[in-house]
């Protein structure tokens, strides 16, 4: 009887010793397969811009990285190194070659020029369009190996996963935005992960590769000071605990070397690689990490007596030494007005900074502090799973799990500061909560398992298992319950509110490419507000080639790309007194803004205007940003002018100033005849629910030349100038010698 | 205003006349009958006359010109001639007859000559009726050139009352067919009739060659102005079963340019009055079955177009994104497939496209046409027929996953009329199995990628094969595999002593101590082979430095094990002994429990130190 069954033990035996191999193998190709899925899932998850609305580019920012794009594809690499572009801040210019992060137009550029040579004839949109969403797959795929590196390959997974449909992140990479936090979240995410491989390997090939994903990051987004901070302090934070090693050496010495260098290759970063403050805490680190380097090598040759002499003499100097090159430092710093840093860097230092000094940082929404419901809509349960991540980091704590907790503390505080930096904190709460759940796995499977190997053992003679002191283990009760309520929960909470509720944020909240506005009518309807499109599409084929057309610096992107006509201002906010003159233009009477307008060649006047439809983000709503700024230059514009009581108004109450500027005419002009509801009284604006105060006025320097089908943009021409005017200039034999000249022209042919 | 206009227009047909008069008279043929129709109701001037001619001479005639003034002339879209056969009711018009541009010697200069050759010669005192179709772009003038918006438009025409013809005209009649709409001034000549929308001149009888007499009509005219400056035809062949067509549209409205304010308020309000001249959509009429029709322009999806469809047509009606008013511009593209077997057919071992050149908008003017056929990769021997002489050209165009390029036929055109919209085919030679190569082509990559992949993964590609560390590498790899066979055994010992278990299992239920003595003697055996060949890889381990860290915990794992054989023999033996003795269960339990409890503490561990192990 025995020995048949020995016959047939025998090779079952070897056989589940070979499964075991077997399944590490299958673990590796699941694994592999799961990836893949993520990174579907990652990308396609974003395309519901594409199915909802469009294949077309979103916002504002996009619009100015595809013009880049189409210019870098047309005319090749060193043309838009060189390329300075006098369509935009008229008559200043803009030389894009220097002032853009090149990353994400190279990285597209490259992706139309290889799939073009492929003979897959993909437009620059098309390109554009879908980079965004490929690299939300690469960025997952860099979170699993970070999260891998940090705490295995299952919480890598579930990290991947995470990031993948996590709302905030989805939110800036929905097909059609493209802007650099599209690639540049990739290039962080990426670039931590080589770092921490550094760290685990003490291998030099990673810490190269690792310098190379820094250079990208550079290249994407001037987000790359978070890393170039955020690393520093973890080494710092290593040596000061005492976890000094050549890893870490490797890990860091070569990246500050390397990096820096690579960096101040990038033409928009230079010098400031190594002049601004923000870089100057990775030299500190740089000098501290080799003192310290030394400091381990002198103990390694000296004895312990000899080293304490040492210390104490190498101490004392040494404070000296340190003492006075940081009076020097600081001396040198403070001697600059914003203490070498630059606005937005301060702003997250004191994130009051902004409010006060520079209201064109303080009035792009983006800037501001975020709510905390936007804390739940963007991270959603994340936000709570996080504080468990951190304990299971806590357990036990290495070179790079106190990497991980650094990253989320130091983001969370960033988001706190700026809504935008959200973005940064998502990959960080996703590797966490990955963390998190995966540790929780772990723990309560492992000890359901001990428990039925113990209950097995029970039947014969209880043993106190010895296992408890090596690893965490619950009551078999407990971990069931917990393990069915780990899985009930992820059922309903993932599958139902994190599925529901980042698919319903990424189809609902994050898809409108705010070019385009939709709305439901009664009958269950889609009516389509495509206002922007059609007024630039106006511009584009009813207007010169090189006119000027002046509008808020919202819409200068837009106007530029879309339009190709030359705008005076544009998002890239880099000349405050330009914008503040487009401001004070815009909150001064006709005459006054006809004038400034004149003498900047303007010709067309374009203003978004919601009344009609009730779209709130109108210029009416912008507007007491263009008196702040208008007023932070010229201050014979006064913000109190244009309230009554404080409070901003447009209705009867309205203060005369208000009711005469340009923006509110060119806004309200001839609104006031459009009967919107048969109850309300004629010119009843939407968005401010009032009656306007001023009707039925005439332009006395301005003509409308189109308003859009629901009155969205309005765009106006300035009127040329009257011959009494032109002979009084002519007898003030002011410098207008330039201006008359557009005149006469204007005259023969004011058609054209 | 109508006036000025006709001043200087009259000054120039004077012109034109003393140029005629001093013209000879060519060969003997009478126009014993000249009608003449004009439609001004949409921006296309169409001339359709029917014109009897009576050969009075001695020699026959085969040709018979036609003259246009140059004024006129270079407006002409569209030209055609059709012999009128039978008479009464029972008029069908026949064969059409080659209209060539001639340039007859004596003529004046003002004038352009097209000749009709007869198929066969007129002899002496037969007589021919032909129909006479043209068709002229541009040829309503705005004016005033300028208007506002909320101006209606108004446009002049001007022709000549009397047949401009070489050969003396005996009976002829002019009709105007205007839009219903108001007619602000025309010419009055004799015998002028106007009724309602149309205006009739003549009939006027025996009149010499070169008469002339100009009249023009003012009018208003508010149809839509519709333009294509210019318009690129794509149509892109695909033997997989589509014709993919693609136009680009750069549209102008032609008509009075206006001037002065836009309001949106007064459009909206009263699009009639203060939009008249404005027109605010496009119908084009596709083939039947066309399918995925998009339409969008270079920033995006243009939303505002509707499609109907029936067994016979497609109706695509579609808004620009604007209204356009007189001179405005805009420009975009409309695209839908087709099936192929719609049209492209085969015949003689030829295939060929048939498809219909103009643009299938409605009443639309093109003032120049690019119809460009992507033929598929590998075709050959291409030619074209055209209804209508085309310039030709042929070009190379690389799109999805070519290697050659498709053959690409270039047809150009000028001044194109709906009336050009017939069929022209392109002929050409296409080998069906050239469709399998760009799958094949795909499905060769992706099989050299597994390829490399799966050769990267199983060549040793390390530069140094003495390096340090891909000896270390290499010895890590024996270690690792030495440490597998040793869990292997392990593993074996295990079952072996489950089974040692089961024997005891039995001898509880059977009583039966031989068969229990046996199954030891049997995993005796088995065990001592085990250790046997435990030896030699634990001494390997031993030898081989990389080994260091993990032999510790290898070494505990095998003493453990050796440590659980003797507790289970020992086990073993003192069951056995009790059943010899026929010790009572309890008794024997009690003899047994130490070692049981041990027993199970080193499986845990041994467990234990084998997941350590594989964690490794």
């Amino acid at each position: 009887m025995a020995s048949p069954e020995s016959a047939v033990n025998g090779p079952t035996m070897t056989a589940g010793a070979a499964s075991k191999s077997l399944r590490n193998a299958f673990g590796g190709v699941i694994a592999f397969i799961i990836l893949v899925l993520i990174g579907v899932l990652a990308f396609s998850i974003r395309l519901f811009s594409v199915i909802k609305y469009e294949s077309v580019i979103h916002e504002f920012d996009p619009y100015f990285n595809y013009r880049v794009t189409q210019f870098l594809s047309k005319n090749g690499i060193y043309d838009f190194w060189n390329w300075f572009d006098d369509r935009t801040w008229y008559p200043l210019g803009r030389v894009i070659g220097g002032t853009v992060y090149p990353g994400l137009t190279l990285t597209a550029g490259t992706i139309w020029k290889v799939v073009n040579s492929l003979n897959i004839p993909l437009s620059v949109e098309t390109v554009c369009v879908f980079t965004a969403p490929i690299f939300s797959a690469f960025a997952s795929w860099a979170a699993y190996l970070l999260t891998k590196e940090v705490k295995g390959p299952g919480a890598g997974l579930t990290a991947a996963a995470l990031l993948a449909m996590v709302p905030s992140y989805i939110s800036r990479s929905v097909a059609g935005s493209y802007d650099n936090e599209a690639v540049a979240i990739f290039a962080l995410v990426f670039t931590f992960y080589l770092y921490i491989k550094t760290l685990n390997t003490g291998s030099l090939f990673y810490a190269t590769l690792n310098a190379l994903a820094y250079f990208y990051m550079v290249c994407s987004w001037g987000g790359y000071t978070f890393i170039i901070n955020l690393i520093p302090m973890h080494v710092l934070l290593c040596i000061v605990t005492g976890r000094y090693s050549s890893r870490l050496y490797i890990a860091y010495a070569p990246l500050v070397v390397l990096g820096t260098l690579l960096a101040s290759l990038v033409p928009v970063v230079g010098f400031n690689a190594v002049l601004t403050s923000e870089h100057f805490a990775s030299f500190l680190v740089f000098i501290i990490i080799h003192v310290v380097a030394l400091a381990y090598y002198i103990k390694g040759i000296l004895s312990p007596k000899m080293f304490k002499v040492a210390v104490t003499l190498v101490v004392s100097v040494g404070l000296a030494v340190c003492c006075a090159v940081i009076a020097i430092l600081i001396a040198v710093v403070a001697s600059s007005p914003t203490k070498g840093w630059s606005g937005r860097s301060l702003t997250l230092l004191d994130p009051t900074y902004a409010s006060k000094y520079i209201p064109i940082i303080a009035s792009v929404s983006e800037h501001q502090p975020p709510t905390w419901p936007s804390y739940f809509m963007d991270i959603n349960v994340l936000a709570f799973l996080v504080p468990a991540g951190i304990i299971a980091c806590f357990m036990p704590l290495t070179d790079s799990s106190s990497f991980v907790i650094l990253y989320i503390v130091t983001s969370v505080y960033f988001s706190g500061v700026m809504v935008r930096l959200m973005l940064v904190l998502a990959p960080a709460a996703c590797i966490l909560s990955g963390i998190a759940l995966s540790e929780a796995f772990n723990v309560l499977t492992r000890s359901i398992k001990n428990r039925k190997k113990e209950k097995e053992n029970v039947e014969k003679k209880p043993t106190p298992s010895k296992t408890e002191k090596r690893l965490l283990v619950l009551p078999l009760e407990a971990s069931v319950i917990a393990v069915l309520l780990l899985v009930l929960l992820g059922a309903f909470y993932v599958v139902f509110s994190v599925q529901v509720h980042c698919v319903w944020a990424a189809a609902e909240a994050y898809s409108a490419p705010s070019i385009v506005l939709t709305s439901h009518s009664n009958d269950g309807g889609l009516h389509v507000f495509d206002d922007f499109r059609e007024a630039y599409s106006w511009l584009s084929h009813n207007t010169d080639v090189d006119d000027k057309v002046a509008s808020w610096w919202d819409y200068g992107y837009q106007t530029t790309a879309m339009a190709n006509r030359t705008v005076l201002v544009d998002n890239n906010t880099w000349n405050n007194t330009h914008i503040a003159t487009v401001g004070t233009a815009m909150s001064s009477p006709e005459k006054q803004a006809w004038e400034i307008f004149h003498s900047l060649d303007v010709k067309y006047v374009l203003v978004v205007f919601g009344g009609v439809v009730g779209y709130p983000s109108d210029d009416i709503n912008k507007f007491l940003w263009m008196v702040r700024i208008g007023g932070g230059v010229f201050p014979h514009i006064k913000e109190p002018d244009y309230l009554r009581d404080g409070q901003y108004r447009i209705d009867a109450q309205a203060t005369p100033t208000m009711l005469n500027c340009l923006m509110y005419k060119l806004s309200y002009f001839r609104s006031d005849f459009i009967p919107i509801h048969k109850t309300d009284g004629k010119g009843f604006d939407r968005v401010r629910r009032t009656e306007i105060g001023k009707k039925h006025f005439k332009l006395t320097h301005f003509e409308e030349v189109f308003t859009t089908h629901h009155w969205m943009v309005r765009i106006y021409k300035l009127k040329p100038q009257r011959n009494r005017i032109r002979g009084k200039t002519k007898k003030s034999k002011s410098s207008r010698s330039v201006s008359s000249k557009r005149d006469v022209r204007g005259k023969r042919n004011p058609w054209h | 205003m109508g006036l000025g206009l006709g001043v200087m227009r009259t000054i120039e047909f004077l012109l034109l006349i003393i140029a005629i008069l001093s013209a000879p008279v060519l060969s003997d043929l009478i126009l014993s009958k000249v009608e003449r129709r004009i439609d001004l109701t949409s921006q296309i001037a169409r001339i359709a006359s029917t014109i009897k001619a009576e050969n009075d001479g001695s020699s026959s005639v085969s040709e018979i010109l036609l003259s246009i003034p140059e004024v006129q002339a270079k407006n002409l879209a569209y030209l055609t001639a059709k012999l009128v056969e039978g008479k009464g009711k029972a008029k069908t018009s026949g064969v059409a007859l080659a209209v060539e541009p001639a340039n007859p010697k004596g003529m004046p200069p003002a004038l352009s000559f097209y000749t009709m050759i007869l198929p066969k010669p007129l002899a002496n005192g037969d007589s021919v009726t032909l129909d006479v179709l043209a068709a002229f772009t541009h040829s309503l003038r705005p004016f005033p050139e300028k208007i506002t918006q909320a101006d209606i438009q108004l446009v002049v025409f001007q022709d000549t009352a009397h047949y401009l013809s070489p050969y003396p005209v005996k009976v002829q009649s002019l009709t105007l067919k205007l839009p219903d709409a108001r007619i602000e001034s025309y010419t009055k000549l004799e015998n002028t009739k106007g009724l309602g929308s149309e205006i009739k001149y003549g009939p006027y009888e025996n009149l010499p060659p070169f008469s002339y007499s100009p009249v023009a009509i003012h009018f208003e005219a508010n149809q839509a102005f519709a333009v294509a400056r210019e318009l690129v035809r794509e149509i892109e062949i695909s033997h997989w079963g589509n014709v993919q067509v693609t136009e680009h549209y750069d549209i102008v409205h032609g008509g009075a340019m206006s001037k002065g304010e836009f309001s949106r308020l007064d459009y909206q309000s009263k699009p009639q009055i203060r939009g008249a001249s404005a027109f605010k959509h496009l119908v084009a009429k596709l083939p039947p079955r066309a399918h995925s029709i998009y339409y969008r322009d270079a920033i995006g999806n243009i939303s505002t177009s509707h499609v109907r469809g029936d067994s016979k047509k497609t109706e695509i009606l579609i808004e620009p994104r604007y209204p356009l008013f007189g001179g405005w511009k805009t420009a975009f593209t409309i695209g839908y497939g087709l099936p192929l077997q719609d049209f492209v057919f085969e015949s003689e071992g030829k295939r060929f496209l048939n498809f219909s050149f103009g643009s299938p908008m409605h009443d639309l003017v093109t003032d120049s046409i690019t119809l460009k056929v992507v033929l598929p990769e590998g075709s050959k021997y291409l030619s074209v027929s055209t209804p209508f002489v085309v310039q030709q050209e042929e070009e190379i165009k690389m799109s999805h996953l070519d290697i050659f390029g498709r053959p690409v036929v270039v047809l150009k055109k000028a001044n194109v009329v709906p009336e050009h919209n017939q069929f022209f085919q392109v002929y050409y030679q296409f080998n069906a199995l050239a469709m399998l190569m760009e799958p094949f082509m795909l499905i060769t990559g992706i099989f050299f990628l597994f390829v490399t992949c799966i050769i990267y993964v199983h060549v040793d590609l390390s530069i140094s094969k003495s390096s340090a560390s891909y000896l270390a590498k290499l010895q890590w790899d024996d270690v690792r595999a030495t440490v597998q066979q040793i869990q292997n055994t392990v593993n074996q010992c295990l079952s072996t002593h489950e089974k040692l278990e089961a024997s005891l299992r039995d001898l509880s239920r059977t009583g039966d101590v031989q068969a229990c003595k046996a199954a030891r003697k049997a995993t005796d055996g088995l065990l001592k082979e085990l250790s046997k060949e435990l030896k030699p890889l634990i001494s390997f381990l031993q030898s081989s430095p990389p080994a260091a860290h993990i032999l510790p915990k290898v070494e505990e794992l095998v003493a453990k094990e050796r440590e659980l054989q003797e507790r289970l023999m020992a086990k073993h033996s003192t069951i056995v002994d009790s059943y010899e003795k026929k010790l009572g269960g309890r008794e024997t339990e009690n003899r047994v429990a130490s070692v049981q409890q041990k027993i199970v503490a080193l499986r845990q561990d041994i467990e234990d130190l084998m997941e350590y192990i594989d964690e490794i």
